[in-house]
């Protein structure tokens, strides 16, 4: 027993040492996906604040590029669509013929939140913004996260007036996208490379693609609406060792400049999990 | 000013350069991070307990960790160097008893040579580790090399811009002081 302690006190330096190492790596990978990390909800508030005070000083350089954004959107809502309101019966005819939130407002899939985007990288392997908006607004993790160009990020982690955004601009982001003219399907993700580009997967080899072609959210992806602009295409990479193209896309939002986006919550979504959970326990 | 308080401040200073100023510059290539944090570590004094500088190193490099949303990985490097520090100063002092005679490492209390070695070797080290904690999640083994490399390049001009910037003069410590 003694020896014990004799070792311990002898080599104390390097046992502490292999301690905080075995913490430090626990904290990175027993959490790997980022989602529940150690004390990230206490630690978000407070870099969250940090950052928003850096925010209001990097804000008044960028204002210029954001009020383009902005009025670029608003004449893009004025040709307003009802594509936001999904009626469950369509054998049940609602008869107007323009949109009336109050008699629509059960039928209603998709809310908007508004949020300032007060912190971000673009230059590390897995970036996150910051958003001044947290579970007191409404905000919850899996909500989707989008900017008046186009698809930004998924939240990955909430704590009272602050959230933390996964952008498209991160290893583990994927969504499901489509091409507009002809709708075929393939996977968004990123390889890492350069922030200007992302990649888009599992094109069969006979669509024909143009460079400029737009790259649209699926219907597939649950937790995005539809037909968000996520891109356009830049290059076509051609693998002769599959039957599939892989596009590099240019993203339509500018990551560096963002200031303002929107969390968009699925109401349905609920049903939609419960629903699909069911149907693969059936197949298991 | 006391030591106490002007780590203090150094570890505001550092903390605010790397995630306001040095994360903010535009990707030049996805090899080259610009990197300079982890001075504040190297700057510790030289009779700090080891046992208190791995401690210090931990904090320091998770409250960058919370900040880049990379829980974790900072810390693991900041803790590696924190502890191979003593060993280095170890080899490298010039003279003997400098550690007692001087406050920190630096080109003054250590030697030009000495010191640049001991940069260069912490900080291939730190970026080495951080890299390759990098590397087990996902890249190939020339992504390993080039970015330790072009990283570590890139740090080690920042360290002598600092150095040069901010001539940090020794005092000479005798005991009547």
């Amino acid at each position: 027993m003694r020896n014990i302690f004799l070792f311990i006190r002898r080599y104390f330096n390097f046992l502490f040492f292999l301690a905080l190492q075995v913490l430090a790596l626990s904290f990175l990978f027993r959490y790997n996906k980022f989602h529940e990390a150690a004390f990230m909800g206490v630690a978000s508030e407070i870099t969250g604040r940090v950052n928003n005070r850096y925010n209001t000083i990097e804000y008044y350089f960028k204002l210029k590029k954001t009020n383009e954004a902005l009025v670029k959107e608003n004449v893009e809502l004025r040709t307003l669509l009802r594509s936001n309101y999904l009626q469950s019966d369509t054998m049940h005819l609602v008869a107007v013929d323009s949109i009336r939130v109050d008699s629509l407002i059960k039928y209603q899939k998709y809310t908007y939140l508004e949020a300032k985007v007060v912190g971000g990288f673009i230059t590390t392997q897995t970036n996150f913004f910051t958003i001044h908006r947290g579970t007191d607004q409404g905000v919850n993790v899996d909500m989707a996260v989008i900017s008046p160009q186009g698809v930004v990020g998924r939240v990955v982690n909430s704590s009272a007036n602050f959230s933390t955004v996964m952008t498209m601009l991160s290893r583990q982001f994927k969504v499901d996208a489509k091409l507009k003219n002809s709708g075929e399907r393939g996977i968004i993700s990123w390889d890492g490379v350069s922030p200007d580009f992302i990649q888009m997967r599992n094109i069969p080899k006979n669509i024909k693609i143009a460079k400029g072609d737009s790259v649209l959210t699926s219907e597939l992806s649950s937790i995005f609406p539809a037909n968000i602009m996520v891109g356009t295409v830049d290059s076509v990479f051609n693998d002769p060792s599959t039957n599939f193209f892989t596009l590099r896309l240019r993203s339509s939002t500018n990551f560096s400049t963002v200031q303002f986006v929107y969390v968009v919550q699925n109401k349905q979504i609920e049903e939609q999990r419960k629903l699909e959970s069911a149907t693969q326990k059936i197949n298991e | 000013m006391s030591d106490l308080v002007k780590n203090i401040i150094r570890f505001v200073v550092f903390i605010l350069v790397q995630v306001y100023i040095l994360h903010k510059v535009p990707p030049l290539h996805r090899f080259i991070v610009p990197y300079l944090y982890y001075l504040f570590i190297l700057w510790l004094p030289f009779n700090t307990n080891r046992t208190w500088l791995m401690v210090i190193a931990f904090i320091f490099g998770l409250t960058l960790d919370y900040f880049l949303v990379t829980p974790g990985l900072h810390a693991a490097a900041c803790v590696l160097i924190a502890y191979i520090r003593p060993f280095m100063v170890n080899l490298l002092i010039r003279q003997e008893g400098a550690e007692q005679s001087y406050g920190s490492p630096s080109i003054h209390s250590m030697g030009f040579a000495p010191y640049s070695i001991f940069v260069v070797v912490l900080t291939f080290l730190h970026h080495g580790y951080l890299v390759f904690l990098e590397w087990l999640q996902f890249g190939n083994f020339w992504y390993f090399l080039g970015k330790v490399g072009a990283t570590t390049a890139v740090s080690l001009l920042l360290i002598l811009i600092t150095e040069l910037l901010f001539y940090r003069k020794e005092r000479y410590r005798t005991n009547a002081a």
